[in-house]
């Protein structure tokens, strides 16, 4: 087996690249189907009373959101990553936190907090002894700062593995190169963890775009709000695809220009190691930065639900936690491992695809395979259930024909289904971080490897494996966590009886029980953790 | 453990869920659909299985969700039943075809005519009042009449209301709709939107919070939020008052149910909406949340009675489902976020 990967053939790995791309479809064309039937009422009612103030508030979030999450998840993941100051031990692992936290409970624990009828402006008006003034928390700023704390750490740990993994040799050189360390910083380090970052802030930008739970907890209205109350509001669910059918191409325009800022540079990596910059005072500003976006996006909202679980604890726990726990645990781990292979499948696929419209092709294939992420999660849903069913339809009939007798088959509630549609929802999360590791390994390493007599899987193994293990396990984390909290799909496409920790936090929030929703979130958290712990080790260990 | 034996520790349950979740319900076995949340209804299904034999087997969604999942599965669906907790999503669903017209003498008796679908696709089975709530220091009994009033001078600033994106209160504007014709809804809905106290809130919940703590005076809330805070803190200083007693009546709307139009032998689900109807049942179902029971025969849970008798309106609770768009869109118009 000498022959180079790349040799072997675009045409198997488009072909690849396409078939992964096809269930993604299946929402694609239930969404493009909608247009069938366009209803001019509705949409002049909606150019001239929802759309205008819908799309500004939606502007608005995404790139408040966007800038403030890359911001912190930058600065935090440089801190952690290059720095040395009080805490960074503990600070590096346990930024990642707030990524088990499921948005809308940070959402509802800021605002309970914050508002008017809130501890916080109670106390301060006994103090004061009347009204004061207070800043509105259910405001922009209010949900553009909740959101970009829980989201963050999607930046935090890609960048981090950039910082990581490109060597503090570049560093050190630029600075015997006479640049100080702010420049060092803006000039070398940074551009080189460029791809990651990007990665990361576009992860950001879609998740705020498709939430609904944080927004509906401040009852900012969105584009995401918006396809909603057609749906349910206006009783109109063709409309509310058409709706998606925009949203998603605003997303598209967005991953156009994720392309534009990576630049199309070849990016290599280095090994990581180097001496950690000592800062002066700077790293009492560090722990207290990174200290407050913990108890912020953290720490508070776990107390709170800490609170809420002692009240209801008696009423809401029984030994069936065990299986909700057994239950997120399998979907969770077994779509993680799934979803991550199909995308490095994917990124393999289209790294080899030969060039010319085969590399075309795959390219496009790999930009609508990830589109899943940025639909709303129960158009998303939705889009794939129906058509599941539909089939499982046509198989039941032709079953009948053939025994005589109804099967009762439901393939559209099987674990089957259930794994399609969060590789669907999740592919984006898991190429992500895998992508930006493969841009790393050039053509350069391979005709290097190769010149050395290292080749085919011998070369995947022992040259590319070593190199994709940081990725790898991101995505891993990611795609993880992410199904844990998920709601929309586990709901819809679980089978008969199957409740997990995501789904028993519904029952309790439909009806507006926070308190008892507290201890499956709780749940959720810390079966969250373990990963998120196992992985920080072992980034960790990389120094 | 090897990576082979890890391997088939993986495969294994995978491949038993695979397979055993594609079996067909057995024969007196019921499937419900339920918007309804488990906590709520699981107690009732455990006791119909203790009666009767019949085990119920359940998914619960949001009304929406289950809607769309009835259509894609079409004449496949498992489901026989389907639960939910408002009108208008059970008005929509026999709209799309999804539930069968029924008939049953005991069904007629114990449902109120105004509480069921006039073409018998659905029934009433808890009644939710949506009703006015005030502070008792700050607000005399005496100022408050109609839902409409709440638009008056006299509550500039005053006024604390839930989104408008909740079914609740799209119901309540469709219903006065239905009372006074979309432009002098309009009008109220204005006049509402322009005495708010602070920007609409997302939950009942946090309205009557914002009452109790001074933030505004009045609101509109669902009984049984009322009915949850009073139990943390029996000291509460807030009382509801019922609106339009001389007139149409407390908003009131259901949970209820249907048959699917999949179900083939209709017989156990009417048996079981039936049981459900039955005051024994009642009385619980009802109880569970605080709700009132669709049948006056039935005593409601000591607490709720402690809060008072009220008329409630008798228009058709399908009107909401048949507004309910315009209902939306009237709110949009009015700046109602």
């Amino acid at each position: 087996m000498r022959r180079s990967l790349r040799s072997a053939g675009g045409g198997p790995w488009t072909a690849l690249a396409v078939a992964i791309a096809v269930p993604t479809l299946l929402p694609l064309l239930v969404i493009a189907g909608s247009f069938s039937d366009i209803d001019p009422a509705f949409w002049s009612h909606l150019r001239q009373y929802v759309l205008v103030p819908v799309v500004e508030n939606s502007l608005w979030l995404v790139a408040g959101v966007a800038v403030l999450a890359t911001a912190l998840g930058t600065t935090l993941a440089w801190l952690t990553a290059a720095c040395e100051f009080p805490g960074r031990r503990v600070f590096q692992w346990a930024l990642l936190l707030p990524m088990a936290m499921p948005g809308y409970v940070t959402a509802f624990v800021a605002i309970g907090t914050l508002e008017y009828a809130g501890p916080v402006q109670t106390a301060l008006r006994e103090l004061a002894g009347g009204e004061i003034w207070f800043p509105a928390i259910r405001s922009r700023g209010g949900v553009i700062a909740v959101m970009s704390l829980a989201l963050y750490p999607y930046v935090y740990l890609l960048a981090r593995n950039a910082f990581l993994t490109q060597g503090r040799e570049a560093l050190e050189a630029a600075q015997v190169l006479g640049m100080n360390r702010r420049r060092g910083f803006f000039r070398v380090a940074l551009p080189m963890a460029r791809p990651w970052i990007a990665a990361g802030a576009m992860l950001v930008v879609m998740e705020t775009l498709a939430d609904f739970g944080t927004v509906a907890a401040f009852n900012y209205d969105t584009f995401t709000t918006a396809i909603y109350e057609t749906w349910f509001g206006e009783q109109s669910v063709n409309s509310a695809l058409q709706l998606s059918a925009c949203l998603l191409a605003v997303v598209l325009l967005a991953a156009v220009a994720e392309r534009r800022l990576r630049g199309g540079r070849a990016f290599t990596g280095g090994k990581a190691g180097g001496r950690r910059i000592v800062l002066g005072r700077g790293r009492w500003a560090a722990a207290v930065l990174a200290g407050t976006v913990l108890t912020l996006g953290f720490v508070a909202p776990f107390v709170q639900l800490v609170l809420w679980s002692a009240q209801t604890w008696s009423e809401e726990f029984s030994s069936r936690y065990l299986g909700f726990a057994g239950h997120s645990l399998l979907l969770a781990g077994s779509a993680a491992l799934l979803v991550t292979t199909v995308a490095l499948l994917l990124g393999y696929a289209r790294r080899n695809a030969s060039g010319g419209p085969a590399n075309i092709l795959a390219s496009l294939a790999t930009r609508i395979a990830t589109l899943g992420y940025a639909l709303p999660g129960t158009v998303l849903a939705v889009g794939i259930f129906a058509p599941l069913a539909a089939l499982n339809g046509l198989l039941n009939t032709a079953a009948r024909a053939v025994t005589g007798t109804d099967p009762g088959w439901l393939v559209q509630a099987t674990l089957a289904t259930m794994l399609i549609a969060y590789a669907v929802r999740f592919l984006a999360v898991a190429h992500a971080p895998v992508d930006s590791n493969l841009l790393r390994i050039t053509e350069d390493i391979d005709r290097a490897s190769k010149s050395l007599g290292v080749a085919g899987w011998s070369m995947l193994r022992r040259v590319h494996a070593p190199m994709l293990r940081g990725g790898l396990a991101t995505a891993l984390v990611l795609v993880f966590v992410d199904v844990m909290k998920e709601m929309p799909i586990t709901l819809m496409t679980r089978p008969f009886g199957w409740q997990t920790l995501a789904t028993r936090v519904f029952e309790m929030t439909s009806e507006g029980l926070w308190e008892r929703a507290a201890l499956p979130a709780i749940a959720i958290v810390l079966v969250g953790l373990v990963p998120v712990i196992l992985i920080s080790r072992r980034t960790t260990n990389a120094f | 453990m090897t990576t082979r034996s890890r391997v088939r520790a993986l495969l294994f349950p995978l491949a038993a869920v695979l397979i055993t979740a594609c079996g067909a319900p057995a024969e007196d076995e019921l499937v419900v659909y339920s918007s309804r949340n488990e906590p709520l209804i699981k107690p009732l299904f455990d006791q119909y299985t203790a009666e009767t034999g019949v085990t119920v087997q359940f998914i619960t969604d949001s009304a929406g969700p289950l809607l769309q999942r009835l259509e894609a599965e079409g004449a496949n669906s498992p489901a026989d039943i389907l639960l939910t907790v408002d009108a208008g999503n059970l008005w929509q669903a026999a709209q799309q075809g999804l539930l069968q017209p029924v008939s049953s003498p005991a069904l007629s008796a114990n449902v109120p005519e105004h509480l069921r679908d006039p073409d018998n696709a659905w029934y009433g089975l808890s009644v939710r009042a949506r009703t006015i709530v005030y502070h008792a220091d700050r607000v005399s009994a005496e100022n408050l009449s109609t839902y409409a009033a709440l638009a008056e001078p006299q509550w500039q600033g005053r006024l604390c209301l839930r989104t408008s994106k909740k079914v609740y209160n799209q119901s309540l504007i469709a219903m006065m709709i239905a009372e006074r014709g979309e432009e002098a809804t309009e009008e109220v809905v204005r006049g509402w939107v322009g005495n708010l106290a602070a920007e609409p809130f997302a939950n009942d919940t946090a309205v009557l919070k914002a009452i109790a703590a001074g933030q505004c005076d009045v609101g509109i809330v669902n009984t049984y939020y009322y009915g949850r805070l009073l139990k943390e803190d029996p000291e509460l200083a807030l009382r509801l008052f019922w609106p339009d007693q001389d007139g149409n009546g407390v908003h009131v709307n259901i949970s209820g149910a249907g048959v699917v139009a999949a179900a083939d032998d209709t017989g156990p689900a009417v048996r079981f909406l039936e049981w459900l109807s039955s005051p024994a049942a009642q009385a619980q179902f009802a109880a569970s949340n605080m709700e009132y029971p669709v049948s006056d025969a039935v005593d409601v849970d000591p607490l709720v009675a402690a809060w008072g008798d009220f008329v409630g309106n008798t228009i058709n609770v399908s009107q909401a489902g048949a507004l309910q768009a315009d209902a939306v869109r009237l709110m949009d118009r009015a700046g109602y976020r």
